[in-house]
């Protein structure tokens, strides 16, 4: 809502200075969002006049013409109107405006081979008039060269953020009646209006009684014998101060009163209307071409102002041009009516209009203003355009919804810390349009009709709240008392897992929860993507239900930044459906290139599949899962390399997926074009963690260590290549789980000497003893049985 | 009687020119090997008088003594001229780079969610969670934001289905209605999160996070709200004075409603958070509205408390001189190094917010 302090002035007697009133409004919730000097595009637009006019060269239907805009030298402008000629005052718009209609930017252009510095603007094009024939012919002398063709006043506007509460303030009178409650000046009286309204409206008007009939009363009057023009430059100025352009005395009025009094008024051409005025409900296919020159097809139950012959518009939201206003309009209709919100609402969203008015009328107009519209609206138009005024038609009613408000002081202090007089409720309340009255212990409260936001005590406190000032409200110290925990076992191990993935070395990434279905298809195995009816963007179209996609599209973004050793994670939640809850907590984290690169010490190696598994399982350990418990099996998704990947259970092979590690599968690498051949990562499954049931203090055995040597002993094998190094290792655990405390293999080869499908295997065994040091022959025994298990389960043959 | 210290200093002597190890067993053989001088004198003990032995015997084993001794250092200074020599070899160039290694970060909106957290963790609040997922009624009508309403127009909302009914939460406040539906005042938390807006340009990104506070007990009023939030952004920015602002606003949820703006100014081209004369919003808030308390199933009349929602990007951007909100998300590895924390930094409260 822009506004500036002389039109203020116009409802309020204050001293107070601009700034003043900016900070005041502030203070009492009603955001000045900022303070300008005046509307800078509307600025751009200036009276010029064509000196001279020749042919364009190449096109017979452009004229060249040279343009006194007051500057010193003359500007070369392309025009194609035909009443371009020489001598003729005109609109001149230079390169960098923007033209209200198409809201274009104005650019220096090569018209047909030759530049244009700016054009000379169409009524159309002004968005001033529906003309599109030609360009604006200005009635105006040498010395207006130059000058701009929107005057402003100069005054500086402020610019308030209305929330969504309080309509009333959609209008000046509101705001002035907010800053006189607080103390900053007085409101004005309305001037009384007195018109001699002689003759009844000859226009019928009827609101059909119908089920979801959007409009509650329907006020109106005639004037006959106007003569519509131009408005004076004190209103056009102040319609211009809005940010609005200026079209002819009648509409500007029916805007003033708008933005004066929030009561938003329309005009028709009587002559056009047919017959009657029939406030209905629409049919579905009805269609009507509204004032911004669209056309718009109705459905079922739309609030219609129709006549004999069909819709005239939409009541509340935007007129029609069969019964727009022109300047040769004779006789019109006025009306002030009251739409209810929600009708209003819902029409406007589905046909996606938004209009000043409909803005107004879905947040709650004052039904009682449609009198006070008329007088405004008839008297300006009166004023301005002469005429005679019928008297007012009011057709319909509503019924008056408000109701007495009980408020005790009391819950006054009990909500808000600090207490008020009885005294002090009565005058802001009053201030504010409340009537009062005490009752015992009570305030009966009745809100004014204009403040649809007051229903309840809690209301009136806040109105209270505010306009005491926020500051009065004393701050309390919080109390330093725990009861609960602050985080859950789930939030716990939330934490240690992004720190633990951060300190493996892998730099934690925040990305969308949306992504590509492109993308993410290739790590999901949902049936149906979660699709989003109203993405931002074509490829943020899908919820994630894997973390790799987003990561490998962020890690594209970087190998094709020439950042190709990468290392990212992130952790949060993954999507399963629809859903509420429908999600799980994951960590997704992955490799790429080489691990090191052209080095003095090192050998240059590219991350391998036991980085991933490394990490895998540090960071299972670090939250809590003993790597004993994790068995490794190779049953993976279709989204990493079949041979080299791994799936981690807990317990068994079959036990609860815990993650997956290995390498990305290298067609998907392809497909995704990253430029690089090496990609790996793992995913944990945080939700899979099974929560102890004892503090790890609890749950560990007692400190019992041996006393006699260890001994260890190396063995190597060849066996058949398909048995895995978890599982040889399985099979030696088991042989004397109390004297075997580790089994560690420390090669494998496959190659020469050794026959295809075979590989050599070798491992050390630890022996730890628990009540006796270990002879030669005890070794020599678990030796034998560890050689003879070997050979018998798997065929394998001792290496020599 | 032999003349000892002769024969010490004769021994001394021959000593003193050994410099290898081979010499000096050769000599050790010569004094005390078998036929060795000082295994020669000691055999003749026993054929001493006895007026003589015990002089002659402390003599011979004072003399023992002292060779061994210089046999010993010389042992010594053998290994010691070894590691010398050796050392002499042994030097390298030790500005070469060390092996490998790699350092991971956190990203700044979970370094301040973390924050966040440590510091209502201390003013007895706990971390509650709601799903990204949510229903029409949990985001809008139970926060008494009916359909229809205005008030829906301050949130571009992002719709699963046609119908509307599912759409990603706007906000982290249908945590405050799971949180009450679920339990029994009083209530005290804060629920950090994802929350999603149709909206994306340089100040707005279709995802961000936010931070919802609840406490809900007998008597809370809007001082303790008040004093709440002053405590909280003394802690967050970390300084002494702060300035605050409490403005009145409109959210359907709460009544009264404000929005908080803090002090800042802009010094070196750095802003400065807690003084100057220049506003900046920084959380919405306000008394929880009893339509909402109804709809949680908590009785109002009974019952009152203050919520309140603060951007945690916007708060990360403020403390951390991050500028463009949009390149939180983007996983540009160069903004994450440079603007992430080590893990080793995890906010507490005896150890410090932030270094």
């Amino acid at each position: 809502m822009i506004t500036s302090l002389s039109w203020l002035k116009n409802h309020l007697t204050t001293k107070a200075n601009l700034n003043e009133v900016a900070e005041k409004l502030t203070e009492i919730g009603l955001e000045v969002e900022n303070i300008k000097s005046s509307n800078n595009n509307l600025d751009n637009f200036i009276v010029c006049k064509i000196v001279k006019t020749q042919k364009h060269p190449n096109a017979d239907k452009l004229k060249l013409c040279d343009v006194d805009v007051g500057s010193g030298n003359l500007i070369k402008v392309v025009c194609g109107a035909q009443n371009a000629r020489d001598g003729l005052f005109a609109v001149y718009a230079p390169p960098g405006a923007v033209i209200p209609k198409t809201n274009m930017k104005l650019k220096v252009a090569k018209i047909r081979g030759i530049e244009s510095y700016g054009m000379l603007c169409s009524g159309y094009e002004l968005d001033t008039t529906s003309d599109k024939e030609g360009i604006i012919e200005l009635n105006k002398k040498e010395k207006n060269i130059g000058e701009k063709y929107f005057k402003n006043s100069g005054e500086k506007t402020m610019d308030i953020s209305i929330t969504p509460n309080r309509p009333d303030c959609l209008g000046i009178r509101g705001i002035a009646r907010d800053l006189s409650a607080s103390g900053l000046g007085q409101l004005k009286k309305q001037p009384p209006i007195k018109i001699s309204q002689k003759f009844k409206n000859p226009i019928k008007v009827s609101i059909k009684n119908e089920k979801d009939q959007g409009c509650g009363i329907f006020g109106s009057v005639y004037i006959k014998n106007v003569q519509n023009k131009e408005s004076p430059e004190w209103l056009k100025k102040r319609i211009i101060s809005l940010g609005l352009k200026p079209i002819s005395a009648i509409v500007d009025a029916t805007n003033y009163v708008m933005f004066d009094l929030n009561r938003p008024l329309h005009a028709y051409d009587a002559d056009k209307i047919d017959q009657e005025i029939i406030v209905r409900n629409s049919k579905k296919g009805e269609s009507f071409e509204a004032l911004d020159n669209k056309k718009y097809t109705l459905h079922n139950n739309m609030c219609a102002i129709s006549d004999k012959s069909g819709v005239l518009g939409l009541g509340g939201i935007i007129g029609g041009t069969r019964s727009g206003t022109e300047m040769s309009t004779k006789n019109i209709l006025l009306e002030s009516a009251y739409f209810f919100p929600s009708p209003i609402r819902k029409t406007s969203k589905i046909l996606n209009i938004d209009t000043d008015a409909k803005y107004r009328f879905e947040r709650g107009i004052d039904p009682d203003s449609i009198k006070l519209g008329l007088d405004l609206g008839m008297c300006m138009i009166l004023d301005m355009c002469g005429g005679e005024a019928s008297k007012f038609s009011i057709v319909g009613k509503i019924k008056d919804k408000r109701k007495t408000i009980d408020l005790e002081p009391e819950k006054f202090l009990k909500v808000i810390g600090f207490s008020i007089t009885n005294l002090e409720i009565k005058k802001i309340l009053t201030s504010l349009g409340c009537s009062l009255r005490v009752s015992g212990k009570k305030i009966k409260v009745l809100p004014p009709t204009w403040r649809p936001d007051l229903k309840e005590d809690i209301d009136l406190i806040e109105e209270l709240t505010r306009i005491k000032g926020y500051d009065k409200v004393p701050s309390i110290s919080p109390e330093k008392e725990n009861v609960k925990d602050t985080l859950n076992y789930r939030q716990k191990l939330f934490h240690f897992a992004q720190r633990s993935a951060a300190s493996k070395g892998y730099t934690e990434a925040v990305t969308w929860s949306f992504t590509d279905s492109k993308t993410d298809t290739l790590f999901s195995e949902l049936k149906n993507e979660i699709k989003l009816s109203n993405p931002i963007s074509s490829d943020l179209d899908v919820l994630r239900s894997s973390l790799y996609s987003n990561l490998i599209i962020g890690a594209k973004k970087n190998i094709h930044r020439n950042f190709e050793d990468l290392m990212l994670f992130e952790i949060g939640p993954v999507f399963k459906g629809s859903k509420p809850g429908e999600q799980s907590t994951m960590i997704g984290a992955i490799k790429t290139g080489k691990y090191s690169r052209k080095n003095w010490i090192e050998k240059e190696r590219n991350f391998d599949v036991f980085d991933m598994k490394n990490d895998a399982f540090r960071i299972l350990n670090e939250i809590g899962i003993d790597s004993s418990k994790i068995a490794v099996s190779n049953n993976t998704k279709k989204w990493y390399h079949p041979g080299r990947s791994g799936l981690l259970t807990l317990g068994s092979p079959n036990g609860p997926e815990l993650g997956y590690f290995g390498e990305i599968h290298p067609s998907i690498i392809k497909k995704l074009d990253l430029r690089t051949d090496n990609v790996l990562g793992f995913e944990i499954f945080l939700d899979n963690i099974p929560q102890s049931r004892k503090k790890i203090r609890e749950a560990k055995p007692q400190f019992i260590v041996s006393d006699y040597q260890k001994v260890v002993r190396d063995f190597a094998f060849i066996i058949d290549e398909k048995y895995s190094s978890g599982e040889i290792i399985n099979l030696v655990k088991k042989i004397d789980k109390e004297l075997i405390k580790e089994v560690k293999i420390f090669d494998v080869y496959q190659g020469e000497n050794i026959s295809s499908g075979k590989k050599s295997i070798a491992f050390n065994v630890t022996l730890e003893p628990k009540d006796k040091t270990l002879e030669e022959k005890d070794i020599e025994e678990v030796s034998k049985k560890i050689i003879s298990t070997v050979q018998d389960k798997t065929g394998a043959t001792l290496r020599s | 009687m032999e003349n000892f210290d002769q024969i010490e200093s004769d021994i001394l002597n021959k000593i003193k020119n050994v410099n290898d190890r081979n010499s000096y067993d050769k000599i050790k053989t010569e004094i005390f090997g078998k036929k060795g001088v000082i295994t020669e004198l000691f055999k003749k003990i026993g054929s001493l008088d006895q007026s003589q032995r015990k002089e002659y015997a402390s003599k011979l084993n004072s003399l023992k003594e002292n060779v061994n001794k210089i046999f010993e250092k010389k042992l010594i200074d053998f290994d010691q001229s070894e590691i010398n020599n050796k050392l002499k070899n042994e030097k390298i160039d030790v500005t070469l780079p060390g092996r490998t290694y790699f350092s991971g970060k956190i990203h700044p909106v979970s370094q301040v969610i973390d924050e966040v957290t440590s510091i209502f963790s201390e003013i007895g609040f706990s971390v509650e969670e709601g799903p990204d997922v949510e229903n029409e009624y949990y985001n809008f009508s139970a926060l008494n934001t009916p359909e229809n309403h205005p008030a829906r127009d301050m949130h571009d909302t992002f719709y699963l289905n046609h119908s509307k009914d599912l759409l990603l939460r706007t906000h982290t406040s249908p945590v405050q209605i799971r949180t009450m539906l679920k339990g029994k005042p009083p209530f005290k938390i804060i629920a950090p999160g994802r929350t999603y807006r149709h909206d994306s340009d340089q100040t707005h990104s279709p995802m961000f996070h936010q931070l919802e506070g609840l406490h809900i007990d007998k008597n809370i009023n809007m001082g303790h709200l008040k004093g709440c939030l002053y405590y909280f952004v003394k802690k967050f920015f970390e300084v002494e004075k702060v300035k605050i602002r409490f403005r009145p606003s409109h959210f359907p949820f709460t009544e009264p409603s404000a929005e908080v703006d803090i002090g800042y100014k802009i010094q070196d081209g750095k802003i400065k958070i807690g003084e100057g004369d220049k506003w900046l919003e920084i959380l919405g808030c306000g008394m929880v509205h009893p339509n909402v308390l109804k709809n949680a199933k908590v009785n109002s009349k009974l019952y009152q408390g203050y919520a309140f929602g603060v951007g945690i990007d916007r708060l990360a951007m403020l403390k951390y001189g991050i500028n463009d909100l949009r390149a939180f998300f983007e996983s540009d590895i160069r903004w994450l190094e440079f603007y992430g924390f080590d893990p080793l930094d995890i906010p507490t409260n005896y150890r410090g917010l932030s270094r």
